[in-house]
């Protein structure tokens, strides 16, 4: 992916923190839910953090209270130790990328309009504003062809690329993604989590990444927040750490790593495959090259 | 066919007195109807009695509308503004139900994500929401102009000048071809408001024109 580093100030990437925060909406006989409950948890800077959970796990929630579309009923979260709570929504959301599942795209705009969204939204002169759009699709490997399009003449994958380079257009420090590759299907959705690593590499900011899949936290995070009910955090750590030592049942269930699901190295015809408890293909050891195999 | 040709100047005089008694109600009732409707939508304890309470308005029976509303507003019944009013107040009848409607069709996720982007509320209801409501306040306004236009013709019979006088006048000499210009008139003149309205929407509408979805499996082009 060709990398148009982003012009303007060279701000660092920011480090967040939740501070007990905690998320009550009412439930349905009136009495208050918690959909968070008292969660305390640090993003490192420039790194990829992601909170993984099954639905109900307040993952979605807990993003969401980085730029204040969600408000903590008690609790505080800090970018770079200054609490959100004090700082000006509208302002706030323009300095966060924010990418979500089915894109979110505006349907009514023109894809270089909806990159230009928020430079626009900051008095960018729509001009430059387009400018900064066309060198953003080149980064996310859109053909620039596609810029008088409108969302719903893309595809998924093309859609979420789009959702993707708007959410960097005024080149965020920090960014917020919510399930951004659920609706795409799973070779492009490879393809896309790839290519985010290299941008977030290149980009240097902070990636805060919501999913309810293992592979795809394994995978992007730097480091893995897997969140149980409410999000009570079951394990942190590195996904190396976490495969490794899985702190509980629940944490090795979900990671697919509890002894029913154990895998197995068998050699079939000189191939070493990797197979589960079952004894079914899951994939193979490297090394072992198709070409290789021919020369046998 | 002679009368037809006789009285050019008077048919042309009534449709441009009947099109200036029906454009104000239609532009009135879609601004009034605007905060009225968006309320609707945003408080739901608002929505019955607001969509309700304005939809009731349209059983008020239209010649003693135009009878009473004067004592109200200080106007002389054949004040073209006592018509204006009354009709200002069916087309609001009609269309606080359609702003509420198409308000509520707007998808979330495009709301969503604009607060995400750090739209304020103002600008992205005006940017975001307004337009993406068009198609329902389309449909909404179309109902209203055709209806608007059809009863300003009520207002004839109490002497204001429109293409309603064709008939009553017609009627009352026994003048067939008279009767049947202003009806046809009455018609064409609402057809005529109705596919400007459309033109409009083609014009400030485009998304709305492009194909269909393509093949949702790709990744960039």
């Amino acid at each position: 992916m060709a990398v148009d580093r982003p012009s303007g100030d060279e701000k660092q990437a920011p480090r967040v923190q939740f501070e007990h925060v905690t998320k009550h909406y009412p439930g349905p006989d009136g009495r208050p839910v918690a959909a968070v409950d008292d969660v305390s948890l640090e993003m490192a800077p420039g790194q990829i953090t992601v909170l993984v959970g099954s639905s109900g796990s307040g993952k979605t929630t807990l993003l969401r209270c980085v730029n204040r579309m969600v408000t903590p009923t008690s609790g505080r979260v800090l970018i770079d130790g200054e609490d959100v709570a004090g700082l000006d929504a509208v302002q706030l959301r323009r300095t966060i990328g924010y990418v979500m599942q089915e894109s979110g795209l505006l349907p009514h705009r023109r894809v270089v309009d909806n990159i230009a969204t928020v430079p626009r939204l900051n008095g960018l002169p729509r001009r430059d504003a387009h400018d900064r759009a066309l060198a953003l699709m080149d980064m996310v490997g859109l053909a620039r062809s596609l810029a008088t399009r409108y969302p719903r003449e893309l595809s998924g994958g093309q859609r979420q690329r789009v959702g993707v380079a708007r959410a960097l257009a005024a080149s965020p420090k920090l960014l917020l993604m919510d399930e951004p590759f659920g609706a795409v299907d799973p070779i492009v959705r490879a393809d896309l989590q790839l290519e985010l690593r290299t941008m977030q590499a290149e980009l240097a900011c902070t990636i805060i990444f919501v999913t309810h899949d293992i592979s795809e936290a394994l995978i992007l995070g730097d480091h893995v927040v897997i969140l149980a009910e409410a999000g009570r955090i079951a394990q942190q750590g590195s996904g190396t750490d976490l495969v490794a030592h899985p702190a509980d049942d629940f944490v090795a269930s979900f990671l697919g790593v509890d002894t029913e699901r154990e895998l197995h190295v068998r050699e079939v015809d000189g191939v070493e495959l990797v197979v589960d408890a079952a004894g079914r293909p899951i994939g193979r050891l490297g090394g072992a090259s198709p070409a290789k195999e021919a020369a046998r | 066919m002679n009368w037809l040709a006789n009285n050019q100047q008077t048919i042309w005089a009534a449709l441009w007195a009947h099109l200036a008694l029906s454009l104000p109600p239609i532009v009135a009732s879609f601004l009034i109807s605007l905060p009225l409707g968006w309320a609707a939508h945003r408080h739901r304890w608002l929505r019955f009695p607001v969509v309700t309470g304005s939809s009731l308005m349209y059983a008020i029976p239209s010649l003693p509308l135009l009878i009473v509303l004067p004592l109200i507003i200080g106007t002389t019944v054949r004040s073209s503004v006592n018509v204006v009013v009354a009709l200002t107040l069916y087309g609001i009848a009609l269309m606080v139900r359609s702003v509420a409607d198409s308000l509520d069709a707007v998808p979330r996720d495009a709301v969503t994500s604009a607060t995400a982007m750090g739209y304020s509320p103002v600008r992205r209801f005006l940017a975001v929401e307004l337009p993406l409501a068009g198609p329902g306040l389309l449909a909404g306004l179309r109902v209203v102009a055709v209806s608007t236009t059809a009863l300003v013709t009520v207002s004839a019979v109490l002497g204001v000048h429109n293409l309603g006088v064709l008939f009553t006048d017609g009627f009352q000499r026994g003048i067939i071809a008279e009767v049947v210009t202003g009806i046809v008139g009455t018609v064409a003149l609402a057809l005529v408001v109705d596919r400007t309205l459309v033109a409009i929407g083609w014009v400030s509408m485009p998304w709305l024109r492009v194909g269909a979805t393509k093949s949702d499996t790709g990744g960039a082009a």
